[in-house]
């Protein structure tokens, strides 16, 4: 049972939640970059929490289905059509064998996920199909290659039938045009920046530098001070807002490395990572102050949907 | 020894057990990475030691941060190092030494006023700390380099540094597991395998190791499977 790819698109690959307990061997961890989009289309097909889904980035993806398969498409907007029938957001769908599903380009938002029933089938690397292309492991090939024309997604035929077809509350879609406000819980270096670089960090807007990726976004501002130079290298967790001496922060995302030596604003909450990776180069965006224990709250909350 | 936590997001804390790099420090890395793992239980997700810390990271669904910390608290007011592991099995790296795998060989001969045979006998001559693993899967990171040696990274780093390849940087020393973009001066080639996603160990060396360099032929090398393959010139 699988969907043929016809077209790739720019960057389309599997990813379960992400590859953990091998951080100390300088093995990234993958995972989707946008978790609440991700999350939302494996529960509209029945998926329990960690199933792996595809991830779609930028859009220009085009497959076709060999078998009957049961489908949701989240995030990005990608003008998504079934056989030139424009296709409903955020809700499941089935693909009937020969029927083709065609992404246009991101209208907004960066990246969409296409979750299948009982979840796309490939060999896990280290207990994860996340797929890392930098550490060349997971995907649909096990060695970290994203899809190519003529590949192949397997599913499972007996998950296909089971379960009615499900639809997002409204509150939950998101459509990406407005400018996000991100958690940020301050760190140990954020009393190492100059007072006015903190007071401009939190008070102006930010912009989404081109030059981003599933590594980490780079936000373009007013360029941050800070009283110490590099440290020594040390562990990295995901949304740490690392300020290199240029002053423009970097925000760690999925497939950053495992350690760095830069001083550190903070760390964002997942969540704000997710809407992060959503946004697009040019985009603006906030920063605003929270708790460990408040970001805590959210996340067991959004988990707890699942 | 004044250790001390820094918040690293709603998950995670990051121990910061000394300010300076020290290969002493290990010991007391590798003792709270084991009390973590028995304190923490199913709870922990991630532990990664480096230089002078260790990031805990752990379960958000079960463990309250607030809590994290108390525990963490208590197993460093009793925190003692792990013994001295110098009299165990110290890991071998064979390594060819030859300006067609090693194209910096020349170079560093000429910062450090060294001849390649000196570079060659002080490099294989010391053991070796592994520090911290990053970068990319297996990559190790190992020190103290003999001060004679020490040499700055390259200007402008390679877009290819094939798998293999024995480097140094500053008064540090690693073996690049894959090819990658790189931009430490090469001096070698070994042929051992030294991140294997198939193997039980993964990794051949982890943090706190002891690690040697040892001169081999190019024959050897060749029969312990190494690519001679020369590099491109720079």
């Amino acid at each position: 049972m699988s969907l043929l790819i016809e077209k790739p698109g720019p960057l389309s690959t599997l990813q379960d939640a992400g590859r953990f307990g091998v951080r100390h061997l300088g093995v990234a961890q993958g995972g989707p970059a946008d978790l609440h989009a991700w999350a939302w289309a494996n529960w509209l097909v029945g998926n329990g929490w960690g199933a792996t889904a595809l991830e779609i980035t930028l859009g220009g993806l085009t497959l076709t289905a060999q078998q009957p398969c049961r489908l949701a498409l989240c995030g990005a907007d990608m003008q998504a059509r079934v056989n030139g029938r424009p296709l409903p957001h955020w809700q499941s769908f089935t693909l009937e064998p020969g029927e083709t599903l065609a992404l246009g380009m991101a209208r907004s938002g960066v990246r969409a996920y296409l979750a299948v029933a009982g979840g796309f089938q490939a060999e896990p690397v280290l207990d994860s199909t996340a797929c890392v292309v930098r550490d060349g492991l997971g995907g649909h090939k096990g060695d970290g290659s994203p899809l190519a024309a003529g590949d192949e997604l397997r599913f499972d035929r007996a998950t296909q039938n089971a379960g009615s077809n499900r639809s997002l509350p409204e509150r939950e879609r998101r459509g990406y045009q407005d400018d996000p406000v991100l958690a940020l819980i301050p760190g140990a270096q954020f009393r190492h920046f100059e007072d006015h670089s903190l007071i401009e960090a939190l008070s102006r807007p930010w912009t989404v530098d081109p030059q981003s990726d599933r590594m980490g976004i780079r936000l373009k501002g007013s360029l941050l001070q800070c009283n110490m130079e590099t440290l020594v290298s040390e562990g990295l967790t995901l949304g740490a807002v690392q300020v290199p001496p240029d002053g423009q922060p970097i925000v760690l995302l999925n497939d950053r490395q495992t350690i760095g030596g830069y001083p550190r604003l903070g760390t964002l909450s997942p969540l704000s990572c997710a809407q992060l990776a959503q946004c697009r180069p040019g985009q603006a965006l906030r920063l605003l102050t929270t708790t460990a224990s408040e970001a805590q709250r959210e996340y067991r909350k959004f988990r707890a949907q699942f | 020894m004044n250790p001390r936590l820094e918040n690293a997001g709603f998950d995670a804390w990051l121990v910061r057990l000394f300010d300076d790099i020290d290969e002493a420090s290990m010991n007391w890395i590798a003792a709270l990475v084991q009390a973590c793992e028995q304190a923490f239980g199913k709870q922990l997700v991630e532990l990664v030691p480096s230089y002078t810390t260790l990031l805990v990271q752990f379960d958000p669904l079960t463990l309250d941060h607030a809590e994290a910390g108390r525990l963490l608290q208590q197993l460093l007011a009793k925190l003692e190092p792990l013994e001295d592991n110098t009299q165990h099995e110290v890991k071998t790296l064979p390594v060819w030494y030859h300006p067609s795998v090693g194209p910096d060989l020349a170079r560093l001969a000429q910062h450090t006023g060294l001849s390649t045979q000196q570079i060659i006998e002080l490099h294989s001559g010391h053991t070796y700390r592994v520090f911290a693993l990053g970068f990319a899967p297996g990559f190790a990171f190992m020190g103290t380099l003999p001060e004679q040696l020490e040499t700055p990274r390259l200007a402008s780093p390679r877009s290819t540094v094939p798998a293999g390849s024995v480097a140094l940087a500053g008064r540090q020393t690693a073996a690049y597991p894959r090819t990658t973009p790189g931009g430490w001066n090469l001096l070698g080639r070994t042929p051992a395998r030294l991140f294997d996603p198939a193997s039980q160990n993964l990794s051949l060396l982890r943090v706190g190791d002891r690690v040697r360099f040892e001169p081999v032929s190019k024959a050897e090398f060749e029969r312990l499977g190494g690519d001679t393959s020369p590099m491109e010139a720079p």
